[in-house]
């Protein structure tokens, strides 16, 4: 038969042990095991253009303009350092306020140079908040309707910026897994390196 | 939407593959058998047991004593998480230099994360510091879910016992989880993570200039390790705010998948334990039957109406039907990379399960497929359920059925054998009742006082109903996912968190329900198995209402909708069902 004043020793050794066992030790082999093994990786998937890093490959960022593919829309100005969620619910007058806002200003931008472009084509996706705010990827229907306006603004034929998005589109997991999207940041480092803004 | 269904059942399909193997495996491990791990960890084992001066093999524990451990154990890992949040201005690894959070809100963090909860009021990346997340938060990631294993694993011996006492040791079934269960497939999943992207380093955060001229900052920190044990465990707390819909939680297709099948195959793979440890497969199926009839329903739920859009969409002009390379159907609040059937399938697991992370913003979801969390959450997390909490609740309601189907065709109740009393059942009736009351005594307090609605972002609407109504489901059933309306702690966006402070009465309330919500059925479980332990066991005879069978299956099923639409039917009305029937906004 154990006493309390036992038990509380026993408790008292367990939790010390645990913690340094599972609160140190596991983490850090972790991390050594992994800067070794997949640097990039556990260091952000970083990218870089012009000999410089401009982002990670997988957090989405804001452009602006009609030089450059364009993100989702982000209700955390695509921070990476204080993330929240838009929490905007499914009958809130706040979110038919957004989405008409986001339409119009998606049709202003992409229309001049998709003529044919109505409210039915816009893509979901481009006119609702990301979950994170930096939503790296936009899909494919997103990318093609902003490609006229992208070719057309640099100079490039619309078949190659095609070929680009292609480029930078990523498929399912293990081919069935989730949805394939186009990454906007590929994209647009991809549009800089064959047709830089003056 | 075929596509979607495909997704959904292969990823079924594996985790039913799994079941199996790993449900032998556990089964030797919480018998104290040799298993394959044993070379490697079998001299921690034994120098643990010297260092905690225990000997398992003479120490065997009634149900008291095995209560009074596990108590003295969690009570002392409290004080320990208050004191390492509360320091966190002294520790090490703070590159942001975050001062401790006040103590309502450590108050609140420390219930939670003992109770294998995780609700968050805080932003981990802007309020904790690495060595907090790494030495505080992801240690109690393990420890109550270990806590959790040994109390259903304890309720297993009380049943399959002959005219016993004793329940095991839980000093040693708790270092046999760790090392055999926990850690070892913590560790691999950790890497496999890390290699697809998720963070593991120890670095400040990153300043970065944008290829359009602009400035982002990106948080850094041990994310892969603490994010495995997150999900293994069936614990969900986010690294960062937004869970693992952030990238660097969660940055594709494959680690999704991944993420949820670590939630799920510990739950679902003590249901073969059970089967296993009591001699009798067929009853670990037949609950593990009713549980996936359930998952099942609900994650088709969740996708039919995530893909139909919402109100707002609609009336805002927008066309929310799949499109050529688009899928369609409510964005709002979930990430490209997982789309609607991911986003919608790992809603329903994590709602399930106990676990509580989240890919997608909750809030946002539509009001039918935001009754999935709900209706989840309103079943007590029977449905697998949180790791050992999940099985050792749904083998109450077993015991239920049991009870209330021998009343009906004039049986005496049996249960593998055991005879059913008065006193198991009255001890079966708390445990089952005491956390949906916890629920509604606590919601009901919030959503009637000044001091509770505080805390709400949608006002008074159905949606700020929902936001409340979820906030103490989600606690008292420590699953610790949100309507993330629903706040206890103001955070400005300073250095160091500077300005922050807590609402005390959510984080009070929520404290009080978490703790009581979570041990008080761990006592009247220790307590059942304790009363169980001690019985004969009779032979089946033609008399016997068999426990295996589909009949049971849909007895059980019925027992489990029954108690959960009969505590929880009129509160949802209000809240999300309100706003899946109605085109109004609010």
């Amino acid at each position: 038969m154990r006493g309390l004043g036992k038990e509380l020793r026993t408790g008292a050794i367990a939790a010390v042990a645990i913690t340094l066992a599972l609160g140190l030790l596991y983490p850090l082999v972790v991390t050594g095991i992994s800067q070794v093994l997949f640097p990039g990786a556990a260091n952000g998937s970083k990218v870089s253009f012009d000999g410089r890093v401009v982002g990670s490959r997988l957090i989405g960022q804001e452009f602006k303009g009609k030089a450059y593919f364009h993100s989702r829309p982000s209700a955390t100005e695509y921070s990476g350092d204080a993330t929240f969620f838009a929490n905007v619910g499914p009958n809130s007058k706040e979110g038919r306020e957004d989405v008409r806002e986001n339409l119009a200003a998606y049709l202003k931008l992409n229309k001049p140079y998709d003529r044919s472009l109505t409210k039915a084509d816009v893509p979901v996706d481009a006119v609702t908040h990301s979950a994170s705010g930096v939503d790296p990827q936009i899909s494919a229907a997103n990318a093609r309707i902003q490609a006229h306006r992208v070719a057309a603004v640099r100079g490039l034929p619309p078949a190659e910026v095609e070929a680009l998005i292609a480029a930078a589109t990523e498929g399912r997991g293990l081919g069935v897994f989730g949805e394939p999207g186009v990454n906007v940041l590929k994209l647009n480092i991809a549009l800089e390196e064959a047709a830089p803004l003056q | 939407m075929v596509q979607g269904y495909v997704q959904i059942a292969i990823f079924f399909a594996v985790v039913v593959a799994v079941v199996k193997p790993l449900g032998i495996y556990m089964a030797k491990v919480f018998r104290g058998e040799r298993v394959f791990l044993t070379p490697v960890f079998g001299p921690a084992e034994r120098g643990t047991y010297r260092l905690l001066g225990v000997r398992p093999e003479e120490e065997g524990q009634d149900w008291k004593r095995y209560a009074k451990s596990l108590v003295v154990f969690s009570l002392l890992f409290w004080i320990l998480l208050y004191l390492i949040l509360r320091t966190q201005g002294l520790d090490p690894w703070n590159p942001r230099g975050f001062h401790a959070a006040p103590w309502d809100v450590t108050f609140n963090t420390v219930s939670s994360f003992i109770t294998n909860t995780n609700w968050q009021y805080y932003g981990g990346e802007v309020t904790l510091s690495y060595f907090t997340q790494m030495v505080g938060l992801a240690v109690q990631n393990f420890v109550s879910a270990a806590v959790g294993i040994a109390v259903l694993v304890a309720l297993i011996r009380g049943l399959a016992a002959r005219s016993r006492k004793s329940l095991g040791n839980f000093w040693q079934d708790v270092v046999r989880i760790l090392l055999y269960v926990l850690l070892p497939i913590a560790f691999v999943g950790a890497l496999v993570l890390a290699s697809q992207g998720v963070i593991q380093n120890l670095s400040g955060y990153s300043v970065i200039h944008t290829l359009s001229g602009g400035t982002q900052i990106l948080g850094q920190g041990p994310v892969a390790s603490q994010e495995a044990i997150k999900l293994l465990g069936t614990n969900g707390g986010g690294f960062f705010n937004t869970n693992s819909a952030f990238p660097f939680e969660n940055p594709s297709g494959f680690t999704n998948v991944v993420e949820m099948f670590l939630i799920l195959i510990v739950p679902a793979s003590l249901t073969y334990t059970y089967g296993r440890m009591i001699g009798s497969q067929r009853q670990g199926w037949a609950i593990f039957s009713a549980m996936a009839v359930l998952l099942i329903a609900g994650t088709v739920v969740a996708f039919v109406a995530e893909q139909h859009g919402t109100p707002a969409q609609h009336l805002a002009g927008l066309h929310t039907q799949a499109l050529e390379g688009s899928t369609g159907g409510n964005m709002e609040g979930k990430e490209q990379r997982f789309g609607i059937a991911s986003s919608a399938l790992f809603t329903a697991v994590t709602t399930a399960t106990s676990t509580g992370a989240v890919n997608n913003a909750f809030e946002s979801l539509t009001g039918i497929g935001g009754a999935v969390p709900f209706a989840n959450l309103g079943f007590s997390e029977v449905i697998f359920g949180g790791v050992g909490s999940g099985l050792y609740s749904m083998l109450l309601y077993a015991i239920l059925a049991v009870f209330i189907g021998g009343l009906m065709v004039g049986r005496t109740p049996e249960y593998l054998g055991k005879k059913i009393g008065a006193r198991e059942i009255k001890l079966v009736a708390l445990g089952v009742l005491v956390t949906p009351l916890t629920v509604l005594l606590a919601a009901g307090l919030a959503a009637a006082t000044p001091a509770g609605t505080r805390s709400l972002a949608a006002g008074f609407t159905p949606q700020g109903f929902s936001e409340t109504l979820y906030a103490y489901l989600s606690q008292a059933n420590n699953n610790g996912s949100a309507w993330a309306g629903y706040t206890g702690f103001i955070q400005p966006h300073s250095p160091g968190n500077a300005g922050a402070y807590g609402i005390t009465f959510a984080n009070l309330l929520g404290g009080l329900v978490l703790v009581s919500a979570r041990f008080l059925p761990i006592l009247f479980v220790l307590a059942v198995a304790g009363a169980l332990a001690g019985k004969k066991v009779s032979p089946a005879g033609l008399g016997t209402m068999r426990t295996d069978n589909p009949t049971f299956v849909f007895l059980l099923l019925g027992i489990v909708i029954l108690v959960g639409a009969l505590t929880f039917f009129p509160a949802i009305l209000l809240g999300p069902v309100v706003q899946g029937l109605s085109t109004r906004l609010f």
